[in-house]
C-alpha cells in the first residue's frame, strides 16, 4: 500500500483570463476620456483666464448672491411648510368645497411653470399699481424678491401639500383601527401615531421638493433679483466671461449634493428602527 | 428640391392653419376673442400667442424623443459590468441632475457657441455664429430629462425580475432581441408613471427657453403684456395655456397607461 508522504509544494494560482474587450468597455472608456478631457478643458480655461482682480470684483457678488438664495428657498420652504398643513388637510376633507378650492389651487400651481408665475405676480400684479396703492400693499409688490418669496411660497405649499397627502394616505388604514380600538381621541391617534409614519415616508420627497427650489429659485435673476444666479449673470454681462457660468455651476452642483447626502443620511438615521 | 421643400413646408403650414386649436377656423380666439386683443391676425395677439402655443408644444414633442433615447442608453449603462461605463454614466446624472435649468440652457447656449465659433475660426470662417435658440434650448432640455430619464428607467428595470432575461435566453433568443420582446414590453409599463411625470417638468422647463429669446409662450405673451401694458391678463392667458397643455398630457397619459395594460386587464 502506498500513501504519500510528500505535499504537492504551493502553487502560484494559474493567471486570471485576460478581460475581454467588449463595446462596453470601449465605450466607458471613450465616455470616462471625455468627461476627463473636458475637466481638464475647462481647469485650463479657468487657469488661464483667470483674473485676480475680477475675482476680488465679482467674488464677493457670488457669496452674497448665494446668500440671498438660501435666504429666498430657507424662507419660502418654511412659510410653505406651514400654508401647506391646511392646504393638505382641505384637500382630505370631506367637504366638496373645500376639497375642490385645495385641488384647483394644486393643480393651478402645479401645472403651470414657476417662470409663469413668477411674471403673473411681479408684472401682472405689479400692472394693478393704482388699487395696490390704495389698499397699502404697494411697498410689497413692488419689491421683485418679496414676488419672488411669495411666489415661491404658494409655489412650494402646493407640492408639500402634495406629499403630506400622499403621505398621510399611505399610512395603512389598520393603524387608524388601531389606534381607534385603544380608544385613542382622534387628535392624539393622528399627532402620536399617523403623523410621525407619514412623516418618515414624506421625508424623501421633501428632500426632492428643497432641492427642486434650489434649483428653481435661478429664475428670480430674470426679474432682477440679485441671486446666485442673478450674480452670475451681472458678471457675465459686464465681462463676457465664460467662466461665470462655470463658477455659478461649481457651487449650485456642491449645495445640492451636500443637501443629498446630508438628506440620505438623515434618513438613514431616522429609519434605523426599522432595518431588519 | 428646393421646390418640394417650399411645397412641404406649404402643406404643413396650411394644415397647421386648419387644426391650429387657437386660431383656426374654428379656433378658440378666432370663435369667441374676436373684437378683443386675443383677435387673431394684425388687430390683436392672438396668431402670435397661437404660434407661440405651437413653439412650446414641438420643443417639449421634439426633445421627448431625443431624451428617452439617451435616457434609455444612460440607464443601460448604468447597470453595465463596466466600471468606467457605469461611472461615466453616473457623472452625467449627478451633474445634470444637480445644476439649474436655467443654468444647463445657458452654458449649453453660450458654451456651444463659443465651441462653434472656435471651430469654425479653426477651420477658416470669419464671422460670428449663432446658435439656433431652438436648437439650443432642446439640446439642454434633452440632456436634463434624459439624466432623469435614466433613474426612472434604472429603477424599472430593477423591477423586471432576472428570471425574465434567462427565459429570454433559454428560449434563443440574443440580448437585443430579449430585450425587445421581452424587457422593454414590461419596462415601459413599469417606467409610464415616472415617465409622465417628466413629461410634466419637461413642459414646465421648456417656459424656460423665453429667456434665451425662443418666441414660445410665455415670450409671445410678454411681448404682448408689455406692448398692451395689460399684463395680467396676458399672462394668465399664459397660464392657461401651460395648464391646458398639461391637461391634454395627462389625458394622452392616462390613454397610453391603459394601452400599456390591456393585458393586465383581463385577468
Amino acid at each position: 500500500m502506498s500513501f504519500v508522504t510528500t505535499l504537492i509544494p504551493p502553487q502560484a494560482p494559474p493567471p486570471a483570463p485576460p478581460r475581454a474587450f467588449t463595446a462596453g468597455r470601449l465605450f466607458g472608456n471613450v465616455f470616462m476620456g471625455v468627461w476627463l478631457a473636458l475637466t481638464v478643458g475647462i481647469f485650463l480655461m479657468i487657469v488661464g483666464g483667470w483674473d485676480p482682480e475680477k475675482f476680488t470684483k465679482y467674488g464677493p457678488g457670488y457669496l452674497s448672491g448665494l446668500g440671498v438664495t438660501l435666504l429666498l428657498v430657507g424662507l419660502s420652504v418654511v412659510l410653505g411648510g406651514i400654508i401647506s398643513l391646511p392646504l393638505a388637510f382641505a384637500r382630505m376633507s370631506k367637504n366638496p368645497v373645500f376639497s375642490w378650492l385645495a385641488g384647483a389651487y394644486v393643480y393651478f400651481f402645479r401645472g403651470t411653470p414657476l417662470l409663469t408665475q413668477l411674471f403673473l405676480v411681479y408684472y401682472g400684479l405689479g400692472s394693478f399699481s393704482a388699487e395696490l396703492k390704495a389698499w397699502g400693499l404697494w411697498w410689497f409688490f413692488r419689491d421683485a424678491w418679496n414676488c419672488a418669496l411669495l411666489t415661491f411660497t404658494l409655489n412650494t405649499a402646493a407640492y408639500q401639500a402634495e406629499i403630506l397627502r400622499g403621505a398621510i394616505e399611505s399610512v395603512p388604514r389598520g393603524q387608524h383601527e388601531g389606534a381607534a380600538a385603544l380608544g385613542l381621541p382622534r387628535k392624539v391617534a393622528f399627532f402620536k401615531i399617523i403623523l410621525p409614519q407619514a412623516l418618515i415616508v414624506a421625508l424623501r420627497p421633501y428632500g426632492n421638493e428643497i432641492i427642486l427650489m434650489i434649483k428653481g429659485s435661478a429664475i428670480v435673476a430674470i426679474v432682477t433679483v440679485l441671486d446666485l444666479m442673478g450674480e452670475t449673470r451681472r458678471a457675465f454681462s459686464r465681462t463676457f466671461d465664460y467662466q461665470a457660468y462655470l463658477w455659478a455651476a461649481l457651487i449650485y452642483l456642491l449645495i445640492v449634493e451636500l443637501l443629498r447626502n446630508l438628506w440620505a443620511w438623515l434618513e438613514a438615521r431616522l429609519t434605523r428602527h426599522l432595518k431588519r | 428640391m428646393s421646390g418640394l421643400y417650399t411645397a412641404v413646408v406649404d402643406a404643413v403650414s396650411a394644415f397647421l392653419g386648419i387644426v391650429d386649436p387657437l386660431c383656426g377656423p374654428v379656433g378658440i380666439f378666432h370663435l369667441f376673442a374676436e373684437n378683443t386683443l386675443l383677435a387673431c391676425g394684425d388687430a390683436g395677439w392672438g396668431d402670435e400667442i397661437a404660434f407661440g402655443f405651437l413653439v412650446t408644444a414641438s420643443l417639449a414633442l421634439a426633445t421627448l424623443p431625443v431624451g428617452l433615447v439617451v435616457g434609455f442608453f444612460i440607464a443601460l449603462a448604468k447597470q453595465s459590468e463596466e466600471r468606467s461605463l457605469r461611472l461615466s454614466a453616473n457623472i452625467y446624472t449627478t451633474l445634470f441632475r444637480g445644476l439649474p435649468e436655467l443654468l444647463t440652457l445657458f452654458i449649453v447656449y453660450y458654451g456651444l457657441q463659443i465651441l462653434v465659433q472656435n471651430l469654425m475660426t479653426a477651420v477658416g470662417y470669419e464671422g460670428t455664429v449663432e446658435i439656433n435658440a431652438f436648437f439650443a434650448g432642446m439640446a439642454a432640455l434633452g440632456v436634463v430629462f434624459s439624466a432623469y430619464c435614466s433613474e426612472v428607467l434604472l429603477s424599472a428595470f430593477k423591477a423586471i425580475p432576472r428570471g425574465q432575461y434567462e427565459a429570454g435566453y433559454a428560449l434563443g433568443l440574443h440580448h437585443g432581441r430579449t430585450m425587445q420582446l421581452i424587457v422593454l414590453p414590461q419596462l415601459i409599463r413599469v417606467a409610464l408613471p415616472g415617465l409622465g411625470n417628466l413629461w410634466m417638468a419637461l413642459l414646465k422647463d421648456t417656459a424656460l427657453v423665453s429667456v434665451i429669446g425662443l418666441p414660445d409662450i410665455l415670450r409671445q405673451t410678454s411681448v404682448a403684456a408689455r406692448v398692451t401694458k395689460q399684463a395680467f391678463e396676458f399672462y394668465a392667458i399664459a397660464c392657461l395655456l401651460f395648464l391646458i397643455l398639461a391637461f391634454l398630457s395627462s389625458l394622452a397619459f392616462s390613454g397610453i397607461e391603459s394601452w400599456a395594460k390591456r393585458s393586465e386587464a383581463a385577468r
